[in-house]
């Protein structure tokens, strides 16, 4: 099989030495990690290779000799390169020798146990450490210990590198029997603010976490769980997005460290999503208040509210008279017709009662916009649901009595064929009925067949009314359901660190020599940013509706009530 | 070192193929599409520009003129990078996988690697593609439960597809590497 040796590029200018990383023996590959220089002694190599392969659970062996000369090739020093082969007995014994300023590099492996002794090729592909270190490969491979045997190549190269990161800690200033050289051997590097942000972070998230402990039980105490406040609660979908909040701020301020690399970018995702959303928040508010908008908000509210219930009135009165040219039955109309307004005046008379505190109702909402823009938007879904709940009633009234008027028809249309339903078998059987049951029960069919249109008519106004607002309303959820499920940070880091999230790597063919190995770059081949979103996605608490256009068309001229999104938790009926 | 061939597109373009040998193991092969015509490009932003002319004269709104020229602008600048494939090539590394390259006129390159373990075959395959049939060359993926199984089939040059003779030399080419992975001796 071919030898392929994988060299960190940072090596490429280090003083002869030998080399040290991982052979993996299924694919035939020497992973090089470090370049150990003169002078060493080979007992003590050993040791802290022993040392390292103890810590980090990955098998570091001597892989060959590495001679760069910038004269003249010596003689005697290929002899002493050879002799450490046999000290340091691995099987294949790779050397790899520069000359000068050369990139054409010679590399010839020792076999002394090998049965076929023909010359085989050898690939160097060159590849950057710090980066390979710190990338992670996509789809994850979770597995526990990190003993991950799998069957791409590629992974092993990757969790070797990045395993062996307390082999980078040394650099070449630090007083040891071993001077290696790797990315970090000029002097390991920190950031003096992430160390700083580090030890701070550690009593912020125990003070949050008491804080958030203390508010999770006042929220739990049985005094909020009463029937109409639990109720109410349950219908806010500001309470379930605050919730949603604080579920979020609880993951972010526990002290355990994120284990695996997908809790990890979930918790900077959240954090991110959290200092977003408030930012946002806090210059809507910032907005709101500042020429005074939120009195002119509320100034204007009431007369909207009294426009709306005016152009309802104007609609049942169109009802009433002869809607699009349709004659209508007189007496029924005027009875719901009538019913109706009244509800439309009873409404009127409550909103009036209000008006004197709607100002300060709404600047004191207005000030919890600072928890997020997220909240914020779901109070304006609060406010239109409210505004418009007589719109609501409507649609129920509607749809109960046509729905009623449905069923009433089927079945007795089924008795007019002189069928009947069977509740046990759950299908259509016949029945012989007496003559008054089929008297009567003719009457009754004919009186509600022709009350139909009238019924069907107020349904389908009302409908569509409530179809108008339950689509605005799910425009607004959409938006907080966007705000809330984007995985910022992932999104920033493919933009600005990209190697981090890799998909693969992507090879390129160097300048060739004849009679040299073949040179080939290894580089990494960030994840799209569709594939970014799509497995970095917070989950949300709504589930959109799994009824299809042609059930959710069957229920419409059923007359069921239709609830356009149910919230994970709640029961479905 | 390096060849190049011509060769026609199953609509009859001109395309040409360039072999190259880096190593014993180690072949690219590139098929590269006709450039972008001056003619063709010139045509369509006359056309655009016409119709907002036609429509400026009609209403009288300077926007329509701004919004032809924004229009034009965005729709070449998408055209470049994401639809018009200049060059697509093959790097077949022999015993560390296959790399699949497009080049858009842009200048983005869209790779994908795929491990030498993941691949059982290149064939040549045959498509219905409109009202034609063509031939298209494609990997077959192993698939890691059945050694029998083909998990997935990876089409390639899909935007130039090339004729029956330049896939024959393409698969050719793949073949010979592709044979040494089962004739090269394991190691014990």
């Amino acid at each position: 099989m071919v030898l392929k040796v994988f060299f960190p590029s940072c090596c490429s200018s280090a003083d002869s030495g030998i080399l040290i990383g991982r052979w993996l023996v299924e694919q035939s590959s020497a992973v090089v990690l470090a370049v150990v220089h003169f002078p060493f002694i080979p007992v003590q190599v050993k040791q802290y290779l022993g040392e390292v392969q103890r810590v980090t659970k990955v098998t570091i062996s001597v892989l060959g000799s590495w001679s760069n000369s910038k004269q003249e090739k010596e003689e005697g020093l290929s002899e002493f390169l050879e002799d450490l082969g046999t000290i340091f007995s691995h099987e294949p014994w790779i050397q790899i020798s520069k000359e000068g300023d050369s990139k054409f590099w010679s590399c010839s492996t020792l076999q002394k146990h090998s049965s076929s002794p023909k010359e085989e090729e050898v690939i160097l592909v060159y590849y950057d450490q710090r980066k390979v270190m710190l990338s992670n490969l996509h789809p994850p491979l979770d597995t526990a210990d990190g003993r991950a045997e799998d069957a791409s190549k590629l992974s092993a190269i990757f969790s070797t590198v990045a395993r062996s990161r307390v082999l980078f800690m040394t650099d070449r200033y630090d007083e040891g029997p071993i001077k290696l050289t790797h990315w970090q051997s000029e002097g390991v590097e920190a950031s003096i603010i992430v160390e700083l942000l580090k030890q701070a972070s550690v009593p912020a998230c125990m003070l949050l976490t008491c804080l958030l402990s203390l508010l999770s039980g006042i929220c739990r105490s049985r005094v909020l769980k009463f029937w109409p406040l639990s109720f109410l609660w349950s219908k806010l979908s500001t309470c379930e997005q605050l919730g949603h909040r604080l579920q979020h701020l609880q993951v972010i301020s526990s002290n355990k460290k994120a284990q695996t690399q997908t809790l990890l970018m979930r918790k900077a995702n959240i954090f991110v999503s959290l200092l977003i959303d408030v930012s946002l928040g806090i210059l809507l508010m910032s907005w709101l208040y500042r020429k005074n908008r939120i009195g002119h908000l509320a100034d204007t509210l009431i007369p909207v509210a009294d426009h709306v219930a005016e152009e309802l009135q104007d609609l049942l009165q169109w009802l009433m008279g002869a809607p699009a040219g349709l004659k209508m039955n007189r007496a029924l109309d005027q009875v719901l017709g009538r019913f109706f307004l009244y509800h439309i005046h009873l409404w009127i008379s409550y909103i009036h009662l209000l008006s004197p505190f709607i100002e300060m109702i709404l600047w004191y909402v207005g000030l919890s916009a600072c928890l997020g823009l997220t909240v914020a938007l779901c109070i304006l879904s609060d406010i239109i649901a409210l505004l418009t709940f007589h719109i609501y009633c409507f649609y129920v009234y509607g749809a109960r009595l046509y729905c009623l008027k449905i069923y009433g028809l089927s079945s007795l249309w089924r008795l007019f064929r002189g069928k009947k339903w069977n509740v046990l078998r759950q299908r259509v059987d016949s029945c012989s009925y007496d003559l008054d049951q089929l008297f009567i029960g003719t009457l009754l069919f004919t009186i509600l067949l022709f009350l139909l249109p009238t019924t069907a008519l107020y349904y389908l106004v009302f409908t569509l009314l409530r179809l108008l607002v339950v689509i605005v309303q799910g425009l607004i959820h959409l938006l907080v359901d966007l705000i809330d499920s984007l995985p910022l940070y992932s999104l920033i880091l493919r933009l600005c660190r990209s190697y981090r999230l890799a998909a693969g790597v992507k090879f390129r063919v160097l300048e060739q020599q004849d009679g040299k190995p073949l040179r080939l770059l290894m580089q990494i081949n960030p994840l799209s940013y569709g594939a970014v979103v799509r497995t970095y996605r917070l989950p949300t608490y709504s589930c959109y509706p799994k009824d299809s256009w042609a059930s959710l068309c069957k229920k419409l001229f059923l007359g069921e009530l239709i609830y356009p999104w149910k919230h994970k938790g709640e029961k479905q009926d | 070192m390096a060849e190049e061939r011509r060769f026609r597109s199953a609509s009859g373009a001109p395309i040409a193929l360039r072999r190259r040998q880096h190593s014993a193991s180690c072949r690219e092969l590139a098929v590269r599409g006709p450039r972008l015509q001056l003619r063709s490009l010139s045509a369509a932003t006359s056309a655009v520009w016409l119709a907002a002319y036609g429509l400026f004269a009609l209403s009288e709104n300077s926007v329509v003129l701004s919004a032809a020229i924004f229009i034009s602008l965005i729709g070449l600048i998408i055209y470049l990078h994401f639809v018009k494939i200049d060059q697509e090539s093959l790097l077949v590394i022999g015993s560390l996988g296959i790399q699949l390259t497009s080049s858009y006129a842009s200048g983005k390159e869209s790779t994908t690697f795929i491990e030498m373990g993941q691949v059982k075959d290149v064939v040549i395959n045959e498509a219905i593609h409109m009202q034609k049939v063509i031939y298209y060359l494609c990997i077959l993926l192993q698939d890691p439960e059945d050694p029998q199984g083909v998990s997935e089939v990876v089409p390639l040059f899909q935007s130039s597809k090339p004729r029956l003779d330049c896939l024959i030399e393409v698969y050719k080419s793949c073949q010979e590497i592709l044979e040494q992975r089962k004739t090269a001796p394991q190691s014990s």
